[in-house]
């Protein structure tokens, strides 16, 4: 496949691998920010190749796994009323709220439609004028354009039918969180493709000289991302902090503009509770007034739904990347991917999921080898 | 005039005249029927022309043709193999088949994959009302070819109508009855240590095309279903490796990594897979990558893997080079004594991981 095999060449990403196990004269820890490129990592064992050299640790970049859990119980709510067809991205169906995920909601006949496109809701909508269609707009900078999109034409169409409950998050408030934590290890960050694709890079300029940390904007394929580790570890060791472009065929430094003033024209930052993070201010993105008929938060007054964090699920920690995921006491024991304590468990892209999937023979007793 | 007392009721879609007061008499078609119809599940006259008219044309044989209440067949040697699956796919056709193919070949494929020489088959059918008739045509065109292929026929069936919005057009559950070899027992608790896993064919083709077809998934990739009978292949097995065969699954549902999770289970073994030697083809991968879904979890309705001692394994790819449904077939990893109950994949870097079972559907990834 053009543009993809040549980003998995085996032969390519062995000579990147010996690179940078001769650049690190000692361990660097390094955070990926992307929850896609996470699987990437545990899904091609990087890491294993990588130990000694590099610590990746897996961040806060699974859209699924952040998205707090009041606003999963709101989802829910919705989901389970019977005139609206909840629409939402697949991975969302299993998340689980207090007491139930949309998944149960569908089996007790709410309507739970998964879709690929907030467009494709906003269709469902104009099939369905008797029906009142919501989508859940989650994710990051990647996913704000479309669902922009999808709220802009719905109200060009006077589309009355559809709603967006809004749970948007960006990443350089999470990287700024991380780096102000008294206790942070991270050394430099691997950033996100796609989210710059949208953004560019220009916003992580200050954070790289504010904090004196390398920031490399970086792919999703083996090949991508050994490169990005790389041009980190080469950084770290060099000395630099700078902002590099690890993704030059999809990023330009100013990112790509008439998607940028969609998403302001339809949103505007608000302070935004991260799953096991916590509220982070001005951290994600909520409708603007002028769009407030197609907030299903205020057509459906969900504001009395209001829901604390569990205690015992350590996914913050997990999130912040502090621990990893096999360091939890409850970690493929009472939290497993059929039983879910918090979000990273849920999501192929969470850090917990990936590594009970993919290397959970790691974590077990020491003379194990592969 | 109350709706009770009115005598006649008009059904807008379906020009059948009905009586209101649910019992007293059978629909009766006005004018040329179409479609399935409540009246084709009442047990009369137009029970009777289903059967007649779209049934038994293709379905018939001497066992059949007796319609009585059960098939008299005989029964060779002292142990049968007996398989039953029902069938719901959504949509009923799709590239490269439709629900009596699958209904066929998912049945006589498993009894194939415990070593029997599938015989004969029965056939339930639930008939949404509405159910266009040249619909039903071809899916029963598909059963007859597909049994004839299989060298099974179909001894004994049923037919229910249920109202429309009841069922998903149409679904149909089918058992198989098999011969068995006393020589030839392959089961998922005989994988061994050094045993080399083999796949017929390609990967993930049939989850694919169905996700194709499905409109609500619009993108655009050539995939057609693999639906095949894997009987004439295990036939071939049992000729040139005998017991050297040791497990045979036909990776539906869960995919091939299932399929093998299972067997590394059952036999307390652990399976190794190189990721460069699966035969996924581009398009089945171009779509997975699209739709953020892992094609070793795909369905697959027409290869099998087999588990094969090692003196045979090149045997054993012959023979199953020698048919249509297996000239792809290619071996994919090697069972090891370490680890038991694990499946691990080397990826083309080198390095290892778990290829575990899914705990639920394969969820569509959001970026």
């Amino acid at each position: 496949m053009k543009y993809l095999s040549e980003y998995r060449d085996p032969v390519l990403a062995r000579s990147l691998v010996d690179r940078i196990l001769g650049a690190a004269t000692r361990p660097r820890v390094i955070m990926e920010v992307c929850g896609g490129q996470t699987h990437t990592i545990v899904r091609q064992g990087l890491q294993e190749l990588l130990k000694d050299a590099v610590d990746m640790i897996h961040g806060p970049g699974c859209p699924v796994c952040v998205t707090p859990l009041e606003q999963i119980d709101r989802a829910l709510y919705l989901a389970a009323r019977p005139e609206v067809i909840f629409t939402s991205f697949g991975d969302m169906l299993r998340v689980p709220g207090s007491d139930c995920d949309l998944l149960q909601i569908r089996a007790r006949g709410g309507e739970v439609r998964v879709v690929y496109s907030p467009l494709d809701a906003l269709e469902i909508a104009r099939a369905h004028p008797d029906r009142e269609v919501v989508f859940f707009a989650v994710g990051f900078e990647t996913t704000a354009p479309a669902n922009a999109m999808a709220v802009w034409q719905a109200r060009e169409l006077g589309v009355s039918n559809f709603s967006v409950l809004v749970s948007h998050v960006t990443v350089p408030p999470a990287i700024r969180a991380i780096l102000d934590a008294p206790d942070n290890r991270v050394e430099a960050f691997l950033a996100a493709g796609h989210v710059c694709t949208v953004m560019g890079w220009k916003e992580y300029e200050p954070l790289a000289a504010q904090y004196a940390v390398p920031i490399v904007v970086t792919g999703f394929e083996p090949v991508d991302i050994l490169e990005g580790i790389y041009m980190a570890v080469r950084q770290l060791e060099e000395g630099r902090a700078e902002v590099e472009n690890q993704y030059a065929r999809s990023v330009r430094r100013s990112g790509n503009e008439p998607a940028q003033e969609l998403v302001s024209k339809v949103f505007e930052l608000v302070d935004r509770s991260w799953r096991g993070i916590g509220e982070i201010p001005a951290s994600g993105l909520g409708l603007r007034e002028e769009f407030e008929a197609l907030d299903a938060e205020k057509k459906f007054d969900l504001g009395s739904i209001r829901t604390s964090e569990p205690e015992e699920c350590m996914a913050g920690e997990v999130l912040r990347g502090r621990i990893k995921p096999f360091e939890c006491p409850a970690f493929g024991t009472v939290c497993t991917p059929e039983k879910p304590l918090g979000a990273p468990m849920v999501s192929s892209e969470g850090a917990c999921a990936a590594y009970y999937n993919y290397a959970r023979f790691q974590s077990e007793p020491a003379g194990e080898t592969v | 005039m109350t709706k009770e007392s009115r005598p006649l009721d008009r059904d807008p879609e379906g020009g059948i005249a009905r009586v209101a007061s649910a019992g007293l008499t059978c629909p009766v078609p006005a004018g040329e029927v179409d479609r399935v119809l409540l009246g084709h599940g009442s047990g009369g006259k137009l029970s009777a022309a289903l059967l007649r008219d779209q049934f038994l044309p293709h379905f018939g044989n001497v066992v059949l043709a007796e319609l009585g209440d059960a098939a008299v067949v005989p029964v060779p040697g002292d142990e049968i193999a007996v398989s039953t699956d029902s069938f719901v796919v959504s949509p009923l056709e799709f590239p490269g088949g439709n629900i009596g193919h699958l209904a066929v070949h998912g049945t006589v494929n498993d009894l194939a994959m415990m070593g029997a020489e599938p015989l004969y088959l029965s056939a339930g059918f639930i008939l949404e009302e509405g159910l266009p008739f040249d619909v039903l045509d071809r899916v029963i065109e598909a059963m007859a070819s597909a049994a004839a292929d299989a060298g099974v026929i179909v001894v004994t069936g049923d037919t229910k109508v249920v109202e429309r919005g009841k069922a998903d057009g149409l679904f149909i559950n089918t058992t198989g009855i098999g011969r068995l070899d006393p020589e030839f027992r392959p089961g998922p608790t005989r994988a061994r240590e050094g045993d080399a896993v083999l796949v017929s064919g390609p990967i993930g083709r049939h989850g694919v095309a169905i996700m194709a077809a499905r409109e609500d998934l619009r993108f655009e990739v050539e995939v057609r279903s693999d639906t095949a009978c894997l009987a004439p292949l295990v036939l071939d097995l049992r000729g040139v490796c005998g017991s050297a065969i040791h497990s045979l699954r036909d990776p539906t549902r869960g995919g091939v990594a299932s399929a093998l999770n299972e067997i590394a289970a059952s036999s307390g073994v652990c399976i190794r897979l190189e990721e460069g030697d699966l035969p996924i083809p581009g398009p089945v991968r171009a779509a997975c990558e699209m739709l953020g879904l892992d094609p070793l979890y795909v369905a697959n309705e027409g290869i099998l893997v087999a588990i094969v001692a090692p003196e045979k394994a090149g045997a054993a790819l012959e023979a199953l080079r020698s048919h249509p449904a297996g000239e792809a077939a290619i071996r994919i990893g090697t069972v090891t004594g370490d680890r038991p109950g694990l499946v691990l994949l080397r990826t083309g870097l080198g390095a290892s991981r778990v290829v575990d079972m899914l705990p639920g559907d394969q969820l569509p990834r959001i970026c």
